[in-house]
Order: C-alpha cells, then sequence, then structure tokens
C-alpha cells in the first residue's frame, strides 16, 4: 500500500513531464523545467499556428522547446528568451501580442464595446424619461373625429 | 406646425436606422469577407502570412556543409536567390519545375536542403532537376531558425551587400516571380 502510495506521489511529481511528449527533452531541473513550459506556453508553433510550441508535435517545434530549454539552463531571463525568438519569428510567435500601436485597436476592443453599450443603456434610460411631445392642433382635430365616431 | 411634427419624425428616422441597419452592416461584412477571398485566391492575401524579421537585414550568420556547402558570407556581389526546400516536402516538387525555368532565365538560385538526408537531397534533385548553383545541408535545421523559417519551400532574395530583401513562402509560382522577383532582381542587379 505505501509502495502504491509512493508510486503515485512519484507519478503526481513527474506531470510537469508530460506537457511534453518526450520525456528526455525536459529539463532535470524540475524548476527550470517548469519555467521552459511557462515559457514555451507563450510562444505559437509556426506549422500549427493555433498551438503553442509546448503543445505541437511538429518538429519545428520540437526545435524550438529545445531552444527554449537551452537558453533557459543557460540563465537566460524570460523575457530575453522570448526576445530571442522575437528577433529571428517578430511579434507574431507571441501568442500575447504586446501592447503597441498596431495592436491598439485588438487590446482596446472590450474598453470600446462597454463604452458602446453603456452608450446605449444612457440613451435609452434618457428617452425613457422625456414626456412624448404635446399634440399638435390637427392631431387634436384627428383624434376628437377618432374618438367621435 | 413643423416643431411639433419633428419628434415624430425623428423616430420614424430611428425606426428605419434600425432595420435597415442590421442589414447595411450585414451587408458590409459579406462585402470584406467577399474581397478577402477574392484577393486570397489571387494570392494577394495570405491570413496565415507571417512577415519576415529579415527584410532589410544582413543574411544570418551560418557557415553549412553541403554540396559543396557555403556560407553567409559567400551570399555577395550579386542578387542571390536562396531556396530552402527538402526531399519530403510535396510543394518543393510542385514547385521543381518553376525554379528549373527559374535558373533557365539566368537567375542564380542557391539551394538549402531542410532537415533532409544528403542522399535523399540528391536523389530528388536527380529525379527532379538540380537547379542550384550551390547547395548546402540543414541537417539539425537550427540555421533555418535563425532566418526565421516556418516550413518549406521558402525563397529568399539576397542583395550584392548581403542583405534580405524578399521572402516568399510556399512553392513559387511564375506570378510571384514576373510581379515581385523580377522587379526586385532589376532593382538590385
Amino acid at each position: 500500500m505505501i509502495r502504491l502510495a509512493l508510486a503515485f506521489t512519484l507519478f503526481l511529481l513527474a506531470a510537469p513531464a508530460f506537457a511534453i511528449s518526450d520525456p528526455n527533452e525536459a529539463l532535470p531541473d524540475p524548476k527550470q523545467e517548469a519555467r521552459a513550459v511557462a515559457i514555451g506556453e507563450q510562444l505559437r508553433c509556426l506549422v500549427c499556428q493555433n498551438e503553442s510550441i509546448e503543445d505541437s508535435g511538429a518538429d519545428l517545434a520540437r526545435d524550438l522547446r529545445h531552444i527554449v530549454r537551452q537558453q533557459v539552463a543557460a540563465g537566460k531571463t524570460d523575457q530575453q528568451v522570448i526576445d530571442w525568438l522575437v528577433a529571428r519569428y517578430g511579434n507574431f510567435v507571441r501568442l500575447r501580442p504586446p501592447f503597441e500601436a498596431s495592436t491598439l485597436l485588438l487590446w482596446g476592443s472590450p474598453v470600446l464595446a462597454l463604452a458602446g453599450g453603456a452608450a446605449i443603456v444612457l440613451l435609452a434610460r434618457r428617452r425613457q424619461g422625456e414626456s412624448p411631445p404635446p399634440l399638435s392642433d390637427a392631431e387634436r382635430k384627428r383624434l376628437r373625429r377618432l374618438l367621435d365616431t | 406646425m413643423t416643431s411639433p411634427d419633428r419628434p415624430r419624425h425623428e423616430s420614424a428616422m430611428r425606426r428605419r436606422l434600425l432595420l435597415f441597419g442590421p442589414f447595411a452592416a450585414v451587408l458590409a461584412a459579406g462585402g470584406a469577407f467577399y474581397v478577402m477571398l477574392e484577393r486570397e485566391t489571387e494570392g494577394r492575401f495570405d491570413p496565415r502570412g507571417v512577415p519576415s524579421m529579415l527584410i532589410g537585414k544582413p543574411v544570418p550568420t551560418f557557415t553549412l556543409p553541403g554540396n559543396p556547402g557555403f556560407a553567409s558570407a559567400d551570399l555577395r556581389g550579386r542578387p542571390i536567390v536562396v531556396n530552402w526546400f527538402a526531399s519530403w516536402c510535396a510543394p518543393c516538387l510542385e514547385e521543381a519545375p518553376v525554379l528549373m525555368d527559374l535558373k533557365r532565365a539566368g537567375v542564380e538560385i542557391w539551394g538549402i536542403a531542410y532537415k533532409d538526408r544528403p542522399d535523399a537531397t540528391a536523389a530528388f534533385l536527380a529525379g527532379h532537376g538540380d537547379p542550384y548553383a550551390k547547395r548546402a545541408d540543414d541537417q539539425p535545421g537550427r540555421v533555418a531558425i535563425d532566418w526565421g523559417l516556418t516550413g518549406v519551400p521558402e525563397t529568399y532574395l539576397i542583395d550584392p551587400a548581403g542583405i534580405v530583401r524578399w521572402r516568399y513562402v510556399g512553392p513559387l509560382t511564375t506570378d510571384a516571380i514576373a510581379g515581385e522577383l523580377q522587379p526586385l532582381l532589376r532593382r538590385y542587379a
């Protein structure tokens, strides 16, 4: 029973290694490996473009995972590793695009949507408060005629 | 007479706007999608296109073995087209005759085989024609990452100063050669 529990605990401890298909790819230091996984999850696989390099089975993604791990082991910061890849593949390699002039609309869209919704609500509120305009003479005459018949 | 009538007129306008506004929006979106599709089939728009970071920059430094192999420093003195390919890549097969035509037109093409066994590369070139003045092999695919390669085939134009001027992703077409590559070759000749 104890042996089983031990095996199960070891299995759980190995969880980070399962993020990639080949356990041989993982760094021996679990702390460094966790950092490499965190970096890799922010990087787009250029072959299957909607997957991160950690999730992708493509050859290029494996090469990039390897490079990320090499650089993490060499003591580079997260930012340095990401910058290294951005220098080669552009901001497209980042799954979370940076906030800059060309992405202003992208990052601003929630704010825009909120402002638009608020404007609609405010306009609707104000319109509800207004009393209807008084009837014109012609309308009053027409109303009387309708009521009389 | 006119002033008390105005609000009613306004609300009729609003109703019309509410009725036709969504129609107009759908029509505009449809038009935009149509233009996108049209351009995609013509090859003028690629939703998966990734701009190369190398344009306007020097070729990344490398030295590769091959037949006879070459280094970044060799890409000097005249415009050279560098084509990344592999024997295992089906679009490269499609591209082969286009590259042979380009060679016949007098353009100097150098090839880099990506993650390919040299014997498989040689067999591929023997079977489908060898358009390359020089060939290098990037078997580990490490130099490819410095180029920002996203797959094969990809084609680059290097100017006489060793600056990357153009990148084309996917099998080279005669349209891309006539419309994009030839004008650049003339400019950097």
